[in-house]
């Protein structure tokens, strides 16, 4: 899949993390193209959520680079790498609660049209903040929620919101973690059909544990275990290579 | 415009209330009740100033007393070096006092607004209890720099002989100043309605409610913050040089954490984060004060006894009390 000729999105070299004597992420060399779904999976506590958390930059890396639109990230916090364009669903939501679902797509179309800095006009008559947030909405089809407390919403509808959320930010690539937890097997399937379409937008670095729709979505996976990146290929191959059976998807898999 | 739910009728009635007490006080010729209203007016102010860190960003500020102090002063030092006709410094240039409340108060805002710049920039990197006890701390530095300060009064404080001016106000009337302190107030809600419905106050509201998601759309909660607390420190200094006209005398205990607490009950009671929650809260104290301080000196144990009250059944404070739970749009 990965052309040399290509400059990826996103690439990732020789990352590491230690908290303690426990190193979360050893060595982690990945990349991300343009248009296309990377799935890192892994069991629990192979170090996706650090991962994660080190793109987005909640922690610092110890050593290693995160090279995002050919840009160094190093230093840069949370909100600077929101700016360059990573857009970022939380593995639990992450939400405003006491907003209603759109009054949060409305902080992220506040935030990438210009500075939150304005301390007159009322939000609530923003017809353009209003309208591009309403927008985001329907595509995930939570149109019909609008007006609804975040603290109110299903757990499945966070979710939808969360990403919502982040297609607001017309972000240049998409860091989703675990967003099918907790969806149901039907909000699943209409979740895989959605970031089928969605990684011609923008790709995708996806986290999931739901295998049929990792199989379903990627272009290429990567599995993640002890903090290593053990092995990085297709669907076919990652179902094929007997490391990652014997590690990760065990035998009762394919 | 504006629509007419309970909540607005009960302002409405709120900021009526406060406004016709007045008049009445001085129809039944008992003139000390003016400058009850004046106090509750003015104790309202530096509550919708600490409403705007506390409830909409959701910052426990206990060190407010910093800001009203620094206000009092403000209009203290400038008021008295104007009619001891002294220069307040002549070197690089000479600055002399004022004794125009226009002036005065824009050196109030000003100056909290920078004691607030800087005290932020410390404070708002820690969160919870460890914020309020920092704007605490740095609270009490200035309240013991004010004491042991002699230029100024120290512990004595610092009396204003006579009022300060207002261009075609008689400023001694206690009607008319009364009316001055309470369109300030008037102004000051007004500002912070705007900034909660407005772009600044969406992210201030959603620091509050989830630091991470703020960030995560790329905003930075501590800029927003920041912005916050200073605009918060002006509105609540602004309050300190009213009130240091309001006595004509100022001290150091403007400074001292009973005032910072004071602030935090005025806005607690009438309901955290409601426009006019400081209004009801102030009213309240004065009212208790007034009641039961004549009965003891202990008054204040009755208006502990209501503060458990909300705080345990009515989290919305008074105003939430009787107009039930907010609804975002």
């Amino acid at each position: 899949m990965s052309d040399e000729n290509r400059v990826p999105v996103l690439r990732i070299t020789n990352l590491y993390k230690s908290f303690g004597a426990l190193k979360a992420t050893d060595g982690v060399s990945l990349d991300l193209y343009e248009g296309e779904i990377h799935a890192l999976i892994g069991p629990n506590g192979a170090g996706k959520s650090t991962l994660i958390k080190q793109i987005s930059g909640d922690y610092p890396s110890d050593k290693g680079s995160i090279e995002f639109l050919g840009k160094d990230l190093a230093g840069l916090g949370v909100a600077d790498r929101a700016q360059a364009g990573l857009g970022r669903t939380f593995q639990i939501s992450s939400l405003a609660l006491e907003f209603s679902a759109l009054r949060n797509v409305m902080l992220a179309v506040q935030a990438k049209s210009g500075s939150s800095f304005r301390f007159f006009k009322p939000v609530m008559k923003d017809q353009a903040l209003i309208d591009g947030a309403m927008a985001k909405l329907e595509q995930v089809g939570l149109e019909s929620r609008a007006d609804i407390p975040a603290a109110e919403l299903s757990h499945g509808e966070r979710r939808q919101l969360e990403i919502a959320i982040a297609l607001a930010l017309k972000p240049k690539a998409f860091l989703l973690d675990e967003p099918m937890a907790g969806m149901g097997p039907e909000g699943s399937v209409k979740l895989t059909r959605f970031l089928d379409k969605l990684r011609h937008k923008a790709p995708i670095l996806l986290v999931e544990h739901d295998m049929d729709a990792v199989f379903a979505l990627a272009d290429r996976i990567s599995v993640l275990v002890y903090g290593q990146v053990v092995a990085t290929g297709s669907v076919e191959e990652i179902r094929n290579n007997p490391v990652v059976r014997e590690a990760y998807l065990g035998t009762e898999v394919v | 415009m504006v629509k007419l739910t309970k909540e607005n009728s009960l302002n409405a009635l709120v900021a009526m209330t406060l406004l016709v007490v007045p008049f009445i006080a001085l129809a039944i010729d008992e003139p000390f009740y003016i400058t009850l209203a004046t106090r509750v007016a003015i104790f309202a102010l530096a509550g919708v100033g600490l409403n705007l860190a506390l409830g909409l960003g959701g910052l426990v500020s206990f060190g407010h007393a910093a800001f009203f102090g620094l206000g009092g002063y403000a209009a203290g030092i400038l008021a008295s070096h104007a009619l001891n006709y002294e220069p307040i410094f002549t070197v690089p240039f000479e600055v002399n006092g004022t004794t125009e409340m226009l002036i005065i108060w824009l050196v109030a805002i000003l100056v909290s607004g920078l004691a607030a710049l800087f005290i932020g920039l410390f404070s708002l990197r820690t969160t919870g209890v460890y914020f309020i006890m920092i704007t605490l701390a740095f609270a009490q530095m200035i309240y013991y720099f004010a004491i042991s300060w002699p230029a100024y009064g120290g512990e004595d404080g610092l009396s204003i002989y006579v009022r300060n001016k207002f261009p075609g106000v008689n400023t001694l009337d206690p009607l008319s100043f009364f009316l001055i302190a309470f369109c300030v107030l008037m102004l000051a809600v007004l500002l912070v309605f705007v900034l909660k419905n407005s772009r600044f106050g969406a992210a201030l509201q959603a620091a509050r409610q989830n630091d991470e998601r703020l960030s995560a759309v790329g905003i930075h909660p501590f800029n927003i913050r920041l912005t916050a607390f200073v605009v918060s420190a002006m509105i609540t200094g602004l309050a300190g040089a009213l009130y240091a006209d309001l006595n004509r005398f100022v001290s150091p205990n403007m400074f001292s954490w009973h005032t910072s607490g004071e602030i935090m009950i005025f806005v607690i009671l009438g309901g955290v984060g409601r426009m006019f929650g400081p209004i009801v809260g102030a009213a309240l104290f004065i009212l208790f004060e007034f009641v039961f301080g004549g009965l003891t000196e202990h008054w204040m144990l009755f208006l502990g006894l209501v503060l458990l009250v909300v705080v345990l059944f009515a989290r919305g404070g008074l105003i939430g009390f009787i107009t039930g739970k907010v609804r975002h749009e």
